[in-house]
């Protein structure tokens, strides 16, 4: 009897060990889901710092055509646990000379906020992203220099863009060396 | 007439059960919208009070929705909630008084309602929804939610349609969810894995109001924009290495002053050091007539839930949600929100099947086997339990990083009774499956 009492105690044991397992969480299914169907072409990749934390990632984005071809940018994604909910946490890690881009990394980028919304994927993010580097948009400024000199004077602006990519100053204000 | 009707009150009043007579007048009879298998009487008082009821949040809702309960005839209530009660709650979280301020919402809230209602016994619990496991939630016939937080409610939905057991009609837990904003309220009944869920139903709540980042940045027109600067440029560039506590009174005097001149240099009125509170911590603003309105109807879809008095909301295919807009005049309407077939929560692939492997199988082996079960068929699988990502096909980096996985044996991945979830770009649902070794 004792003996059968053990067994039981065991079996419930196992039983309670099997419930406190943790379960994949819904926002790790959706990313998970998203990570499918990101169309990186051979202008981007992803790299993971912990493979195992799919919720915490980088985007590099070499643009191959426009004012910004020749960069490469490197993009942090933060999502949290309350993703698709929450739109993903992205900024970018190097200080460079763009109109929608301010100097801490913040993303003017309309889906990252005010027009995020479930529906919406990790996929339309980056495809915006790189929309950013192809047309910087002067009339959404983040960094108002830059939007001035895109706005007043193009080939000005371009000049601009050259020589911060190198890793040079413009108005003053050192960036970042992000050539290839 | 008046003196029939006074000395049958009188009986009532004497009588064991005397203060439930309305409630008993409910219970103790068929009505029109009974179903004709119901009995009334006895039966019915009993299960009401034997029915263990969850409530998660004692904040706003909460204390209405445990006041209402207790009024209703539920005599085993538990609740959860981890916050202290704020100074600013007294207002509308009508079990608190000034000398609580400090303490646990959950032990006053209980103590307060025990004290005036007696017979109820209320169990606290001052912790996150989190720190409980299935056996915990498993005990109680119904949850009933007031929460502000779409992360709980998240949390809570997914692990009562975990619980489900096809075996076990008790594992189903019915989910009773209220909500407010301002004028705003929804109340919805979940019976989970059969009608449509938190998670389906997630396009339901608004998005939180965003203001364009360059808005904030180069043209603010209200005071709000300049405490957001202040939240989100201003704490970045200038405290990065401090973590942002939103209760920590210097950091909010920190961002107050910071929105203040901000709004100086751009002629802004109005930023407080109260309404910068608001807008950090993104308070919703409470009405407590609207908390009562939802309260209301979530505890007497419990009642009816409990007793089977009356037809509820939420019953399968027929409506389970009902919005209150009070906005513009009133405006309620009762709707049913259908179920997602792709929801990743709900849908039937969604939910862990136990699946016996051999341990000692590599994950190849696995995915193999996988490929050839009728219902996956999988062509570009990726695969994790929650802890660990085991293979993912794509992106590239991190098919690099997981293709050694490939050739560990299953038992050095994952313990013997571990959920893993996989998907494929050739589905739109996703499969889950308790690993169980042989
Ligand atoms: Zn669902």
């Amino acid at each position: 009897m004792l003996k059968i009492w053990s067994m039981k105690q065991q079996q419930d044991e196992a039983a309670q060990a099997g419930t406190k397992k943790k379960k994949v969480t819904a926002a790790q299914l959706r990313v998970q889901k998203d990570l499918h169907e990101l169309s990186l072409g051979s202008t981007m990749r992803t790299t993971f710092p912990n493979p195992d934390d799919i919720l915490n990632f980088t985007l590099t984005i070499e643009p191959d055509e426009g004012m910004y071809k020749g960069g490469s940018f490197v993009f942090d994604f933060k999502i949290n646990q309350n993703f698709p909910h929450d739109p993903p946490k992205v900024k970018c890690t190097q200080k460079i000379y763009h109109p929608n881009i301010d100097l801490e990394g913040n993303v003017c980028l309309n889906i990252l906020r005010e027009d995020w919304k479930p529906v919406l994927n990790l996929n339309a993010v980056i495809v915006g992203l790189q929309f950013l580097f192809l047309e910087p948009n002067a009339s959404d400024p983040l960094n108002k220099e830059a939007a001035e000199d895109l706005k007043q004077n193009r080939e000005g602006f371009k000049r601009n863009v050259r020589a911060s990519l190198g890793g040079g100053t413009v108005r003053g204000q050192s960036f970042d060396r992000v050539l290839k | 007439m008046a003196e029939v009707a006074s000395s049958s009150v009188l009986n009532v009043l004497e009588g064991p059960r005397a203060k439930w007579k309305y409630l008993d007048n409910i219970l103790g009879r068929e009505g029109p919208f009974t179903d004709p298998e119901w009995e009334p009487g006895q039966p019915v008082f009993e299960g009401l009070e034997r029915a263990k009821v969850l409530v998660i949040g004692a904040g706003g809702l909460g204390c209405e929705i445990l006041k209402n309960l207790a009024l209703s005839g539920f005599k085993d209530i538990h609740v959860i909630d981890m916050d202290t009660i704020d100074i600013s709650n007294l207002n509308r979280q009508f079990l608190f008084r000034h000398a609580d301020v400090g303490k646990y919402k959950a032990e006053v809230a209980a103590k307060f309602v025990e004290k005036r209602v007696k017979g109820v016994k209320i169990t606290p619990y001052c912790g996150r929804i989190q720190d409980k496991d299935d056996e915990y939630y498993m005990q109680f016939a119904m949850i009933v939610c007031g929460l502000d937080s779409i992360e709980a409610r998240r949390w809570i939905n997914a692990t009562l349609v975990g619980l489900v057991d096809e075996e076990n009609p008790d594992s189903m837990k019915p989910l009773i969810d209220g909500g407010t904003e301002g004028f705003k309220g929804q109340a919805r009944v979940i019976f989970p894995t059969m009608t449509s869920c938190i998670e389906c139903q997630l396009d339901m709540h608004a998005p939180r109001a965003a203001v364009p980042l360059c808005t904030l940045a180069t043209i603010p027109r209200q005071p709000q924009h300049c405490i957001e600067w202040a939240h989100i440029i201003a704490w970045e560039e200038e405290r990065k290495d401090i973590t942002l506590d939103t209760d920590d009174p210097e950091h909010i005097t920190w961002l107050y002053q910071k929105a203040l001149k901000r709004a100086e240099e751009f002629s802004i009125p109005g930023v407080t050091y109260s309404m910068t509170q608001g807008v950090v911590k993104n308070i919703i603003p409470a009405i407590a007539s609207t908390n009562a309105i939802v309260a209301a109807s979530c505890c007497n879809e419990a009642f009816k839930i409990a007793t089977n008095a009356n037809p509820f909301l939420g019953f399968p295919e027929t409506e389970n949600y009902m919005m209150y807009t009070g906005d513009e005049s009133i405006y309620t309407y009762t709707f049913e929100h259908q179920k997602k077939p792709d929801c990743p929560v709900c849908n039937p692939n969604a939910l862990a099947r136990p699946l016996h492997v051999d341990g000692n199988s590599t994950l190849q082996d696995f995915l193999d086997g996988l490929a050839e079960r009728p219902e996956s068929q999988l062509k570009k699988p990726a695969i994790r339990t929650e802890a660990k990502s085991l293979y993912y096909q794509f992106p590239p980096s991190l098919e690099e990083q997981t293709r050694p996985n490939l050739s560990k044996k299953l038992n050095e991945l994952v313990e013997s009774g571990e959920e893993v979830a996989i998907t494929d770009p050739a589905f739109p649902l996703q499969f889950k499956y308790k690993l169980i070794f042989k």
